[in-house]
């Protein structure tokens, strides 16, 4: 009889209890079981061109955080430049059967193919920044001929019809075949076509080298030393040709301007005077909607290649007048 | 008036390669605007000067038989831990150098311990160390492969900037180099140890010559002068990407030297050829940029003229059961 008295007794004050604790707020299961679990062990793989710069580092820092966050894993295979490293590791991640496949490619064709059948095989596929012929599931980056179309314009005020200047601009092109190269090269060409006053004296392929954009830099000002401008396809890339902009003392005269992911690099190069004007394509801005993207397609019961989206990442310009340090950022603040 | 013989008008490599660069260069100087300026003669050269330096160390290690594909990482790695120690750890400049000095002449002591004394042929040594030396780099060394120069380095600053005779500084320093290893070459115990190495090692051991800690010296040689190439290079573009490595230029820098007639099979050869070799290179690539060729066609460009250059050679200096016969073969 005691026995129950007291059973009943403590049963009633664990209910009381409970409704008490349920009281007080709403444990959301319904969404947050189905979000936390589904992640869970899910298999995430990022292919860059290469670790080991500014935008790659940037990325994988922001995509680390949130997986070690969620539990699903993410890995890097990282084929240094190789194209042929990273058909492989492409190649490899069908075979594992990996949930996501992030690939940032280094032109337009080369896995174009590889990405349809990875899609084929039910494997998502996320484009970051550089992209491919055919469209997978996402592409998440810089819009290039926006970027291309704000250069030029940057280019034609500094050099056109009012500026009386000489209207002589150069291009220098990244890697020819990339997605940034033709579509920057699309912009230019259909902006300068409206300026016959621009004149285009040199284009070249740097192909991300610094020491190459210096040398045809230095080239084309000794062919041109009323040059107005220069037009470049990447900010650690193009730091050459302001290099040889400064040797031979002409940083007033020509204005450079390029595009990168916004760095405290770039920002440097900026205000020693090597660069003119960066159209930045935001990594940690890019990295958040990476994030983002990741858990929908994990998440999303859609068949791989069924659904495409597109999101052109948000630019901001950097000049010497608008950079601070809460703009230009270091690999440190995003780990 | 001095006798002509047949050998001296005999056509070699050199005199083709160096009668091609003059066709260009009196091609270019009469077709090309602004081609035949001081200023862009100088930038002409300015912008070889850095193929040039690595081909002078190159051109020393083939004279004594042996490839040195490490070159290119050796710099690259040595000078971006430099500029990294330099602007993100901030050790004071003069202490970073040293100790990238140092790097370098470790990855040069390993690469020349083991082709002397383990014996292991040069072309996989260097190969291997190459990317021992590029992974150690990646891994360890710097974080980013893209490093910039320390803000406001004077020393940076002079090398990019300083002039002598009006001549900028990369320019003076190939030409100093070149000036100082003619010299070493020539003039000295070392530079004919080299040669008579590089021609028969065996008989070179047998006269006496300290076949083996010359072998070493030689790679530790390439490896400093390969840190001084980084040093300008990053001087001149006021930063250096690591990515270089990856590039075709230690093809070049070996283009360079094959061109200019220095025979992969040792033994022959001076700074003369590597002389010609950059000049063609930097006529040509100089015209190409004036011409505006695209890049693609100027990479067809250079591999024909390779081509022709590789051709010429076999004509020249025919392979043979002799050259055949030689440690490491016919290259």
């Amino acid at each position: 009889m005691k026995l129950r008295m007291v059973l009943a007794i403590a049963l009633g004050l664990m209910f009381a209890g409970g409704a008490l604790a349920e009281d007080k707020g709403l444990d959301n299961h319904a969404k947050r079981d189905p979000y936390y679990e589904k992640l869970k062990g899910k298999k995430v793989l990022f292919v860059p061109l290469a670790m080991g710069f500014d935008l790659t580092e940037g990325w994988a820092a922001i995509m680390r955080r949130q997986a070690k966050d969620l539990g699903y894993t993410f890995e890097i295979r990282d084929p240094n430049w190789s194209t042929d490293a990273g058909t492989r590791a492409i190649t490899d991640a069908i075979a594992q059967k990996s949930d996501l496949l992030i690939v940032h490619n280094p032109d337009l064709q080369s896995y174009a193919k590889l990405e349809q059948r990875a899609v084929q095989a039910g494997i998502k596929v996320l484009q970051v920044n550089l992209e491919t012929v055919n469209p997978t599931d996402t592409y998440i980056g810089a819009d290039w001929v926006k970027v291309g179309l704000i250069e030029a314009q940057a280019l034609v005020d500094h050099c056109g019809k009012e500026s009386g200047k000489s209207g002589k601009v150069a291009i220098l092109e990244g890697q020819p075949t990339a997605a940034s190269n033709l579509y920057e090269l699309y912009a230019y060409n259909h902006v300068f076509a409206d300026h016959p006053e621009i004149q285009v004296v040199a284009d070249q392929a740097a192909t991300y080298d610094p020491a190459k954009a210096r040398a045809i830099t230095e080239t084309v000002l000794q062919q041109h030393p009323d040059l107005c401008g220069i037009v470049g396809n990447w900010d650690n890339q193009d730091v050459g040709a302001g290099a040889a902009v400064q040797a031979a003392g002409k940083s007033g005269q020509v204005f450079i301007v390029t595009s990168g992911g916004g760095s405290k690099t770039g920002c440097d190069n900026i205000s020693k005077g090597l660069l003119s004007e960066i159209v930045s394509y935001d990594v940690p801005l890019q990295g958040d909607a990476l994030n983002q993207a990741i858990v929908e397609l994990l998440l999303s019961p859609a068949k791989a290649g069924t659904v495409q989206t597109t999101y052109f990442t948000p630019l901001t310009l950097q000049t010497k007048d608008t950079i601070s340090p809460r703009q230009c950022w270091t690999l440190d603040d995003l780990k | 008036m001095p006798s002509l013989n047949f050998r001296k008008l005999s056509i070699t490599q050199e005199s083709v390669v160096f009668a091609l660069a003059a066709v260009l260069f009196v091609v270019f100087s009469l077709t090309l605007h602004n081609f035949l300026t001081p200023g862009n003669l100088i930038a002409l050269v300015r912008s070889v000067s850095i193929l040039g330096i690595l081909g002078l160390g190159m051109g020393l290690v083939v004279i004594g038989r042996g490839i040195d594909l490490a070159m290119v990482a050796t710099m690259v790695v040595a000078v971006s831990w430099v500029l990294s120690l330099a602007t993100h750890q901030h050790v004071p400049l003069g202490w970073a150098l040293l100790i990238g000095a140092a790097f370098s002449v470790l990855g040069g002591l390993v690469s020349g311990v083991l082709i002397a004394y383990a014996v292991v042929p040069a072309i996989f040594t260097t190969l291997a160390m190459g990317l021992v030396i590029y992974g150690v780099g990646r891994a360890w060394l710097f974080e980013v492969d893209v490093q910039n120069t320390p803000n406001d380095s004077a020393f940076f600053q002079f090398l990019s900037d300083a002039k002598l005779l009006g001549l900028p500084l990369p320019i003076v320093l190939f030409a100093l180099l070149a000036l100082a290893l003619w010299a070493l070459l020539r003039w000295t115990r070392f530079g004919r140890y080299i040669y008579a190495s590089g021609d028969n090692p065996a008989a070179a051991r047998n006269a006496g010559v300290p076949l083996r800690p010359l072998i070493v010296s030689q790679y530790v040689i390439t490896a400093l002068v390969a840190y001084a190439a980084g040093l300008v290079m990053a001087a001149t573009s006021a930063g250096l990407s690591t990515r270089v490595y990856n590039s075709t230029m230690i093809y070049d820098v070996l283009l360079v030297v094959v061109l200019g007639g220095i025979g992969l099979s040792g033994g022959r050869g001076g700074v003369r050829n590597v002389l010609v070799g950059t000049l063609l290179i930097g006529v040509l690539l100089d015209g190409m940029t004036i011409l505006n060729v695209p890049y693609v066609e100027q990479n067809l460009i250079k591999s024909v003229i390779l081509l022709v250059a590789i051709v010429i050679d076999s004509f020249v200096n025919p392979r043979d059961e002799q050259t055949a016969q030689q440690e490491q073969g016919d290259i």
